[in-house]
């Protein structure tokens, strides 16, 4: 054998083998999604009792939506305020009005800012929560005790938390929205930037209701990834103590790729 | 009575059971022993239906339960109590709360008959004045007792205890399988124990089956397992030193 033909022989080989790992990934991502799918499949049915239903709902809504909102309210607060800020460094032109700050600040918080940055925070919150959470209940066998009753656990345990994310996300994000746009307030009554009233003249400047309707579509669909995903990686465990943070780690890091990816499948379908 | 018919069981194709057949009795501990690793949690999850069998069938009283869905299985399985190796209480939940959850699934009882009824599971194994604690504060022997009160709760024919006493004192072990055996002869429960405690063997086997590598290798009773009639049960039985001056 010629070193030519053992440098093609070794070029080949690498290609088979990228070629085999290729489809291997490829083959775990379908059976990881037909998974997702079968899971899916029996967290959303009619729950066994609706009154223990709709208490954990409640729970979850209290764990899931009132808890982050402190987070939320520091974050946004802040993204406000710094949105502004750089955008009004950025204004030098003297013929653009400085009520542009208001109306681009506005514009960015509700297309973007609000439901895409927020939605990530909580993937990390909550996502990791909710796959920790599960993820103990299947290694301490408490998944196993509720099959056991009869119970359909992946309902009893998931759609309480997917359904309290889809229900107070949308809420959590329009109070992250208005505190975003308050801390652009602060901007202007705390420095000299531009006036408060330049920034209310931009914020209500051209408003399309649309815009909000979008950002609560992302955010919905959002809330479900997060929460189905997450779940689906605390639920599918096998063993001990270091799958549980194994799994929430993957839960996030998941759930943030989808969201997004699917901010830019919404943002293609809703805004072209 | 339940009936295990044939029961194969196999994962990525090597063997965990082979073949087995089993009748299981009410008003007796019926006790499946074994090795780690020889099949005896497998055979129990096959039992309860958390796995499905490769071959054969289980019966519940002549109900075939080994090919019915999720659903026909929902009214046979609140017939039926389990009790976990780890307790499998609802960290989220309080005693009484975990002794309630299968009355709120199950039943249309007010709040009061609910807590009359947690109350009475819970006097049944000693713990009337835990109802307020949280699992977290409960000892290994009282998550046991707990998970026995949440898995009588609902009167069940059928009792699952998969090692009851595994990482308990001897003199908490021997205070569970009491209330197990007790619980068993007073309401004609037909209870299935897993264990590889030979203090319990001797206390409680009603009945005994020795399970060794995935197949069913002895029968007997607690009377007559001192004295086995192969090698493999002997090897297992008298492998401690307490056991092997016992013998003497």
């Amino acid at each position: 054998m010629t070193p030519r033909d053992r440098w093609e022989f070794c070029n080949d080989l690498v290609f088979c083998t990228n070629l085999a790992r290729h489809f291997f990934t490829t083959m775990n991502l379908f059976e990881q999604t037909g998974s997702y799918v079968l899971l899916m499949s029996r967290v959303l049915r009619r729950p066994n009792r609706h009154s223990l239903f709709f208490k954990e709902l409640v729970n979850e809504i209290q764990k899931v939506g009132f808890d982050s909102m402190g987070i939320v309210a520091i974050i946004s607060v802040f993204m406000g305020m710094v949105v502004t800020i750089q955008t009004a460094y950025n204004i030098d032109s003297p013929l653009i009005p400085l009520s542009m700050v208001g109306f681009t600040a506005r514009q960015s918080v509700i297309l973007e800012f609000s439901p895409t940055i927020i939605s990530l925070i909580l993937a990390g919150k909550v996502g990791s929560s909710i796959a920790s959470e599960i993820g103990t209940m299947r290694v301490t066998e408490q998944i196993d005790a509720l099959e056991v009753m009869g119970i359909n656990s992946a309902n009893f345990l998931i759609l309480p938390k997917v359904v309290a994310a889809v229900l107070f996300n949308p809420v959590l994000i329009i109070f992250s929205i208005g505190l975003s746009l308050l801390g652009g307030y602060f901007v202007a009554l705390f420095t000299s930037l531009y006036t408060p009233g330049d920034y209310v003249t931009g914020l209500r400047f051209a408003f399309e209701g649309f815009t909000l309707f979008y950002a609560l579509i992302k955010t919905v669909v959002f809330a479900f990834l997060i929460t189905s995903v997450s779940a689906y990686q605390g639920y599918k465990i096998r063993g001990g103590a270091l799958e549980v943070g194994r799994s929430s780690t993957t839960a996030v890091v998941h759930s943030s790729i989808l969201i997004i990816l699917f901010n830019l499948i919404l943002t293609q379908l809703l805004l072209t | 009575m339940i009936s295990a018919k044939h029961i194969t069981k196999q994962f990525a194709g090597r063997s965990v059971l082979d073949d087995i057949s089993l009748d299981f009795e009410p008003g007796y501990t019926n006790l499946i022993i074994g090795q780690s690793g020889s099949g005896k949690t497998v055979l129990m999850k096959c039992l309860v239906g958390l796995l499905e069998v490769d071959k054969g069938e289980i019966y519940y009283n002549n109900r075939l339960f080994s090919r019915m869905n999720a659903e026909e299985r929902r009214p046979l399985r609140q017939e039926l109590g389990m009790l976990f190796q780890g307790g499998a209480l609802f960290d989220s939940m309080n005693v009484t709360q975990n002794v309630m959850f299968p009355l709120n699934m199950y039943t249309r009882w007010s709040r009061s008959e609910k807590l009359k009824r947690v109350q009475f599971c819970l006097d049944r194994v000693n713990l009337s004045h835990a109802g307020l604690l949280m699992p977290s504060e409960l000892s290994g022997g009282m998550v046991k007792r707990v998970a026995i009160a949440r898995a009588i709760a609902l009167n069940p024919r059928y009792l699952f205890c998969d090692e009851p006493n595994s990482g308990l004192d001897p003199q908490t072990a021997t205070l569970i399988d009491n209330l197990i055996l007790e619980i068993t002869r007073e309401y004609n429960i037909t209870t299935v124990i897993n264990t590889h405690d030979m203090n319990s063997v001797l206390q409680i086997g009603d009945r005994v089956n020795f399970i060794y590598q995935g197949k069913l290798w002895w029968q007997g009773t607690k009377t007559n397992i001192m004295e086995p009639d192969n090698a493999e049960l002997e090897q297992f039985l008298f492998s401690t030193e307490l056991t092997r001056r016992l013998k003497k």
